[in-house]
């Protein structure tokens, strides 16, 4: 299904992406994955969705040497996104209900971490609370190592636009904007109008790239409601990834999706993870997605029971 | 970048919010119209108002009158220095005024108004008013040939002529009849056969004024006694009229008393030669009037007798206003047409009161040598102008002593742009009024309740049309509040991009603005098309209505005056966009506002 993997343009277009990345001052072991995508050697092994099941990380991935060189340092350097005995409620009239009742959570650079548990059980608020949508009312947020709950409205923009990367279970794209425009979308928000224009020809290319990556090519100017789930929800993933962001986070990404459906994104996740090595946080109800996660994070009722 | 691309594409795909904005567009058309047209009609009534008046008029409360302008003049012009640009003199008094229409006295009043017409020109506009080109240039009270502008038809001398000369050859047929009759019935021999009943002459000859009659008798009888018998080339009418011989007789009949004697000094100077004209004699036998016949009958022989001859000779010169012998009226066809009960070159009758104490009515007659139409109904139907000297002599206002004459009013034009509430006041202050019985006002003061009207009216009229952009700005609000919550989805969606809340903010204020400029510019563009087309358009209602829209015997106008201000359209249509932007303050805020997970979840 992956088949625009083969069609990936390459050569000319990878140190600009480079330059693109550094201009962004992240550290190397994070930035730079998309050029990677670019690396003469694809991988032969993400077509077949079985193979990638495998829990062999490492995989053919490695043959890579800058990817043995990221993996490595992302090891190295230990927790990526963390949750610190972190507690929200909602309030509802005069009741307070509790949703996260003390909930500790660690990501580490470059793992696929599912996050699991019953409807209600807070794993959504979770994944909110990571994307620093909402504001925990006990506990604290750490992008690897910094605290990022309690700073500024504005920061907190940033980070969302340049560091995480967000997909939804309804995708979320806005309906307004063809395809390739939800996938420049987080451009423009970081962009002013001159600066976005001045670097219009380099997004949109990259943003094309993307777009075949995920297989919708020939969906460029679509509008997502004429899209299928399926590719509503692999416009996301591209737009997720536009900015070249250290995380993603998933949000019940194949819920919404037919079980085929539902597998090839989930393969894609898979092999962003596999080839790329981005940090990956999946929030999901379903245990048979979960379990190609690398990990498992199971919540219940505002716990977190280690599986 | 977002921010503009969404803002487009809102503006695109929404178009309710479009017809949120129709009613910002009539407002503003609507303001454009009605300022322009208001604007418009405020002009041209200033104009018209001010039009036939001075910038500041002095004038006395009682009718006899500022004694001695000559000094009154040095000293405004000693307070007013270098604002002043022209000064007069002028006499205002009411009066009736008389014409004769097919044998039927019609009576109008009007307010007369002696002027010096050297110097009127200089403090009014009146003279462009009026309708002889010449007169126009400088305005004369003899009487001009013809060539008067439109919708007075012929007139002038040439219609003078042919009237006198129409009516003389009707009474001439009229006697002839008579004659033919009483040929019939009595036995020749008889020697002057009319002389036996005089009076059925009379009537038969009554298309003439009797008062006519009366007068001129009065008048040949004063000139045949010596009196006044100034005149020395009125003879030839005397002797013209002696060669009448059965004429003569009829004369002896009683004639009726004229109440007041008749200056004939006074109106010389505006009789033409009257025996110049060959026809002047011939034509006076039709005249047929008693008093010639008198005068022939006693006193021809003695000398030069003082006859007016109405074909070669004029009375005193008067300006009428148009509407004051005119009726406006609409013809078949749905044109406007004046019908003229009078025109220049006819003899009017005008009686008003003198500077007696009390006042005692004094009557003369004056012949309509121009007519003025300033367009301002009040004016064009009540003002009549005449020579100030002969005014003030029939009133009695000359003092016999020095010949000084005393005035009513002082009339002063000042210098453009000269401040003439301060004139006023400063001449307030010099002619208080507890010593100086004087009136002093400008031509604002005079028209003030009109004026104010018409600003009050514009005022209004602007604070509820600008409510009802107020109103399309809270229909703008509620579509605005919609739209920010049909679209919540898409804010969660942005935020959870790293949209910051001003980002989202600012793409409704976008929206809002780009809808006030869109509202405002086409309602901006209807407006003055239809300014510039406003006749056309009322002209095309008229039709599909068939109600008159704008009907010009109303008012004072052909057409719908419009002018439009720049300062105006740029104001409304400014106003307009802001209150488009202010309407879309509150949701931008409640956008801004939005927490971006609920944002999300909300269905």
């Amino acid at each position: 299904m992956i088949r625009s993997h083969q069609s990936l343009p390459n050569g000319e277009s990878v140190d600009e992406l480079k330059d693109g990345s550094a201009g962004l001052g992240r550290d190397a072991g994070y930035g730079g994955w998309l050029a990677r995508l670019d690396s003469p050697h694809p991988s032969r092994g993400v077509v077949d969705t079985a193979a990638s099941e495998s829990k062999d990380v490492a995989g053919p991935v490695v043959k890579s040497a800058a990817g043995a060189v990221a993996a490595a340092s992302a090891r190295r350097n230990g927790i990526h996104l963390a949750a610190k005995a972190v507690k929200k409620s909602y309030r509802k009239g005069h009741v307070s209900i509790p949703v996260l009742r003390g909930v500790d959570f660690e990501a580490r650079p470059g793992e696929f971490t599912a996050i699991v548990g019953q409807s209600g059980s807070g794993k959504s608020t979770l994944l909110h609370l990571l994307g620093t949508l909402d504001a925990p009312d006990a506990g604290e947020i750490h992008l690897r190592g910094q605290r990022i709950d309690n700073i500024a409205a504005r920061e907190r923009d940033v980070i969302r636009n340049r560091r995480l990367g967000m997909i939804f279970q309804f995708y979320h794209l806005l309906p307004e904007l063809s395809t390739l425009e939800n996938v420049l979308a987080p451009v423009m928000i970081r962009e002013g109008v001159f600066g976005y224009w001045r670097k219009r020809r380099e997004n949109v290319a990259r943003a094309t790239r993307l777009l075949e990556m995920v297989g919708l090519g020939h969906r460029l100017a679509h509008r997502p409601r004429e899209l299928s789930g399926g590719e509503m929800q692999r416009a996301a993933i591209a737009r997720a990834l536009i900015a070249e962001p250290e995380i993603l986070l998933a949000d019940e990404p194949t819920g919404n999706l037919d079980r085929q459906t539902g597998r090839e994104i989930l393969s894609l996740l898979r092999t962003l993870n596999d080839e790329h090595h981005l940090t990956i946080v999946m929030v999901t109800h379903d245990l048979a997605i979960a379990s190609q996660a690398d990990r498992t994070v199971r919540l219940v009722e505002g716990l977190v029971e280690q599986v | 970048m977002y921010k503009l691309l969404l803002s487009w594409r809102y503006l695109r795909s929404r178009w309710i919010a479009l017809a949120s904005i129709i009613s910002v567009t009539l407002g503003v058309a609507t303001m454009i119209i009605v300022n322009s047209v208001m604007e418009g009609f405020t002009q041209e009534m200033h104009d018209r108002l001010h039009g036939i008046l001075s910038d500041v008029v002095v004038e006395s409360v009682g009718l006899g009158g500022i004694a001695a302008p000559d000094e009154h003049e040095r000293i405004i012009r000693e307070e007013l220095g270098a604002d002043l640009e022209g000064v007069t003199a002028a006499v205002r008094v009411p009066a009736m005024l008389n014409c004769q229409v097919r044998g039927q006295w019609v009576t109008q009043q009007v307010m007369l108004i002696g002027i010096d017409e050297r110097t009127y020109g200089s403090v009014s506009d009146f003279s462009k008013y009026l309708k002889h080109p010449a007169n126009r240039e400088q305005l004369s009270f003899l009487l001009r040939d013809g060539g008067f502008d439109s919708p007075l038809p012929s007139s002038g001398w040439e219609h003078r002529r042919l009237r006198v000369g129409t009516e003389r050859a009707y009474r001439e047929e009229l006697l002839r009849a008579e004659e033919t009759r009483r040929a019939a019935e009595v036995p020749p021999g008889v020697e002057t056969p009319l002389a036996a009943e005089p009076s059925r002459i009379a009537e038969s000859a009554n298309e003439a004024p009797r008062a006519d009659n009366a007068e001129l008798a009065k008048d040949a009888q004063r000139a045949a006694d010596g009196e006044a018998a100034s005149d020395t080339n009125r003879g030839s009418a005397a002797v013209g009229a002696q060669a009448e011989g059965p004429l003569a007789d009829v004369a002896s009949g009683p004639a009726p008393q004229d109440p007041f004697r008749r200056r004939r000094s006074g109106g010389s100077d505006f009789a033409a030669a009257a025996g110049s004209s060959p026809t002047g004699t011939e034509g006076l036998g039709a005249e047929g009037m008693a008093a010639e016949g008198m005068a022939a009958e006693g006193l021809a022989a003695e000398g030069p007798a003082n006859l007016f001859d109405e074909l070669t000779e004029q009375h005193t010169g008067i300006v009428l206003g148009i509407a004051i012998t005119s009726v406006r009226h609409r013809s078949q066809d749905g044109t406007v047409q004046d019908f003229f009960l009078a025109r220049p070159g006819d003899d009017v009758q005008i009686t008003f009161p003198n500077s007696g104490q009390p006042p005692k009515a004094v009557s003369d007659k004056f012949t309509i040598v121009d007519m003025y139409e300033s367009k301002m109904s009040e004016y064009d139907s009540s003002f009549a102008f005449v020579p100030l000297s002969r005014l003030q002599d029939l009133r009695g206002m000359i003092d016999p002593r020095t010949g000084v004459g005393s005035v009513t009013s002082i009339q002063l034009r000042l210098r453009k742009g000269a401040d003439l509430d301060a004139a006023r006041d400063k001449l307030r202050r010099r002619f208080p009024i507890e010593q100086y019985q004087y009136r002093i006002e400008t031509w604002r003061d005079l028209q003030g309740p009109l004026l104010a009207a018409v600003r009050m009216e514009t005022t209004i009229l602007n604070i509820l049309l600008f409510l009802i952009i107020a109103v399309a700005g809270f229909g703008i609000l509620a579509t605005f509040f919609m739209i920010v919550v049909e679209k919540t989805r898409d804010i969660g969606i942005l935020k959870s991009l790293g949209a910051p809340s001003g980002g989202v903010a600012s793409i409704f204020l976008n929206y809002g603005l780009a809808l006030g400029i869109v509202g405002s510019g086409v309602g901006m563009v209807l407006g003055l098309l239809f300014v510039a087309y406003i006749n056309q358009i009322a002209a095309g209602l008229e039709w599909v209505t068939g109600q008159e829209v704008f009907d010009p015997t109303i008012y004072y106008f052909q057409q719908i005056p419009a002018i439009v201000k720049p300062f105006t359209v740029a104001w409304v249509a400014v106003g307009a966009v802001l209150i488009a932007v202010a309407a879309s303050v509150l949701p931008s805020l409640r956008a801004a506002r939005l927490h971006p997970v609920r944002a999300l979840r909300y269905e």
